[in-house]
C-alpha cells in the first residue's frame, strides 16, 4: 500500500502552512486585502463576471477557482484517485450550496476567508469564526443522530469530467475576453472597474498558485469545515492542524509584509455588525457540514470526479447570483436590505434538510 | 465472525462514525470495514488506531478497501 505523506498530520499541516503563505502572497500581488483566497467570494465574482448578477464591484472570472478544480483533477488523475461518482441526493446538495453562499455573503467570506481575515487582524472575523463553529456543531448533532444524504454510486467517466471541463471552458473565456482598460465589458464577460472585483493578481500567477493549492489540497484532503467538525465530533486534531497552520502562516506573512492591521472599524471588505457576522456563518457552517465539506473541499472533490460536490459548487454560484440580485449580500456598509430574512430562511432550509435526512432506525 | 462495517459509497464523517460505533459494540471481536475511496480508508484507519486498535490486514481491489482491525492490548 503506497503511503500518502500529504494525508498525514504533518502533511496536512504543511499544506495548510503553504496555503497560508500563498494566500497572503496573492494579496500582495493584487488580490483584495484579507482575500488572497476566498472560495465564496471568488465564486461570487465568477457569477458577476458571467453577468448572473450585476453588482458592479464584484465581477471577475477568478482563475483561482478553475485552478483549484484542475489542480485537484491532475493530482487525482496522477495518483489514480479519479473516481467518477455521484447520486447522493444531488438536488439537496445543490440547495445546500445556494444556502451556504447566501450565509457566507452575509458575513462576507467563506471559512478560508474567516482565517485570512483573522490573520490580517480583522476582529469582526472572530464573530464569523464563532458562527462557523456553531453551524458546524449543529451539523455534528445531525450526524450523531443518523443524518445521511445516502450513498454515492459509480458514474460514467464522462460525468466526472463535467466540472473540470466547465472550468477549462471558463478559463478559455477568460483568455479570449481579456479585460480592457476602463471598460466594464469585454465580449461576453463583465469586469469590475473598482472594488474587490477589480483587485486581482496577474492571471498566470493566480492560475499557477491555485493549481498548486488544488494539487496539494487533493493529496492532503485539506478541509476547513472538516477541521472543526472532526474536533467537535471525534476530538481529532488531524485536519485542524492544517487550519491552524494556515492561520499561523498567513499571520506571519502579514506581519512580515506589513499587512497586519488589527481592529474592527474600516477592515477591508468587512462590516461590523457582530450578530450578522455570526449568524451568516452559522448558516454557512451548517450547510457546509451537512454537505460534507467546505467550499474548497467541494471543488477538490469535484476535481476527483465527485459530481455531487460539483453540483454544490454550482449551487454556490447560483446562491451568489440570488444574494446580489435580491439584496441579501452584505457590503462594508452592513448587511443587505434582505440579509436578515436570508439568514432566517437559510437556517430554516438547512434545518429542514437536516431533519429530513435522519436515518430511521 | 468479525463485525462488518459497510461504508462504501459514504463520505466523511460517516465511515468514521460507523467505525467508532462498531468499536464500541464489538468487544474483543475483530471488525472488517469496507470503504471505496482512499480518503475514507485513511480516515477509518486513523480513527481505529487512535482508539488503540491495530490494522491487521488491508485488501485493496478495484478501488475498494477491506480493512480488518483488531483490538490492541496495552
Amino acid at each position: 500500500m503506497k503511503h500518502n505523506w500529504f494525508s498525514s498530520t504533518a502533511g496536512v499541516a504543511t499544506v495548510g502552512g503553504v496555503i497560508g503563505v500563498l494566500a497572503v502572497l496573492l494579496q500582495h500581488w493584487g488580490n483584495p486585502p484579507n482575500m488572497g483566497i476566498c472560495v465564496a467570494c471568488f465564486e461570487r465574482d465568477i457569477a458577476g463576471g458571467l453577468g448572473l448578477h450585476r453588482a458592479a464591484l464584484v465581477q471577475y472570472l477568478r482563475p483561482e477557482i478553475m485552478g483549484f478544480v484542475l489542480g485537484a483533477f491532475l493530482a487525482a488523475f496522477l495518483f489514480k484517485e479519479f473516481r467518477p461518482r455521484g447520486g447522493s441526493s444531488p438536488l439537496v446538495r445543490y440547495v445546500l450550496g445556494v444556502v451556504a453562499m447566501i450565509g457566507a455573503l452575509v458575513f462576507l467570506g467563506c471559512p478560508w476567508r474567516v482565517m485570512l481575515r483573522l490573520a490580517g487582524g480583522d476582529g469582526n472575523a472572530i464573530f464569523g469564526f464563532l458562527g462557523l463553529l456553531a453551524g458546524v456543531w449543529i451539523g455534528t448533532l445531525f450526524f450523531k443522530n443518523g443524518y445521511t444524504l445516502g450513498k454515492t454510486s459509480e458514474q460514467h467517466a464522462a460525468s466526472g469530467w463535467i466540472l473540470p471541463l466547465v472550468m477549462i471552458g471558463l478559463l478559455a473565456l477568460r483568455l479570449i475576453f481579456q479585460p480592457i482598460e476602463g471598460q466594464a465589458q469585454s465580449g461576453i464577460l463583465w469586469y469590475s472597474l473598482k472594488g474587490p472585483g477589480a483587485a486581482h493578481a496577474p492571471l498566470y500567477i493566480s492560475l499557477v498558485i491555485s493549481l498548486v493549492v488544488g494539487f496539494l489540497a487533493q493529496r492532503s484532503r485539506f478541509c476547513t469545515m472538516g477541521a472543526l467538525r472532526d474536533v467537535i465530533l471525534f476530538r481529532q486534531m488531524h485536519l485542524f492542524s492544517g487550519l491552524i497552520a494556515l492561520l499561523a502562516a498567513a499571520l506571519i506573512m502579514n506581519l512580515l509584509l506589513g499587512s497586519f492591521k488589527p481592529g474592527f472599524i474600516g477592515q477591508p471588505v468587512a462590516h461590523t455588525q457582530e450578530l450578522w457576522n455570526f449568524a451568516g456563518m452559522v448558516v454557512a457552517g451548517l450547510a457546509f457540514a451537512l454537505a460534507g465539506g467546505c467550499p474548497g473541499r467541494q471543488l477538490f472533490l469535484s476535481g476527483e470526479g465527485d459530481s455531487d460536490a460539483g453540483l454544490f459548487a454550482l449551487g454556490m454560484i447560483t446562491g451568489a447570483a440570488i444574494s446580489h440580485n435580491f439584496g441579501l449580500a452584505s457590503s462594508p456598509d452592513g448587511i443587505g436590505p434582505h440579509g436578515m430574512a436570508a439568514v432566517f430562511i437559510g437556517l430554516l432550509i438547512s434545518m429542514a434538510i437536516g431533519f429530513g435526512h435522519l436515518k430511521r432506525s | 465472525m468479525p463485525h462488518e462495517v459497510d461504508a462504501r459509497g459514504l463520505s466523511c464523517p460517516q465511515p468514521v462514525l460507523m467505525t467508532l460505533q462498531a468499536i464500541q459494540s464489538a468487544g474483543n471481536d475483530d471488525i472488517c470495514i469496507r470503504v471505496d475511496n482512499s480518503t475514507s480508508f485513511e480516515n477509518v484507519s486513523r480513527a481505529a488506531t487512535g482508539k488503540g486498535w491495530l490494522i491487521a490486514n488491508v485488501e485493496q481491489n478495484d478501488g475498494e478497501y477491506r480493512v480488518m482491525i483488531h483490538k490492541g492490548f496495552a
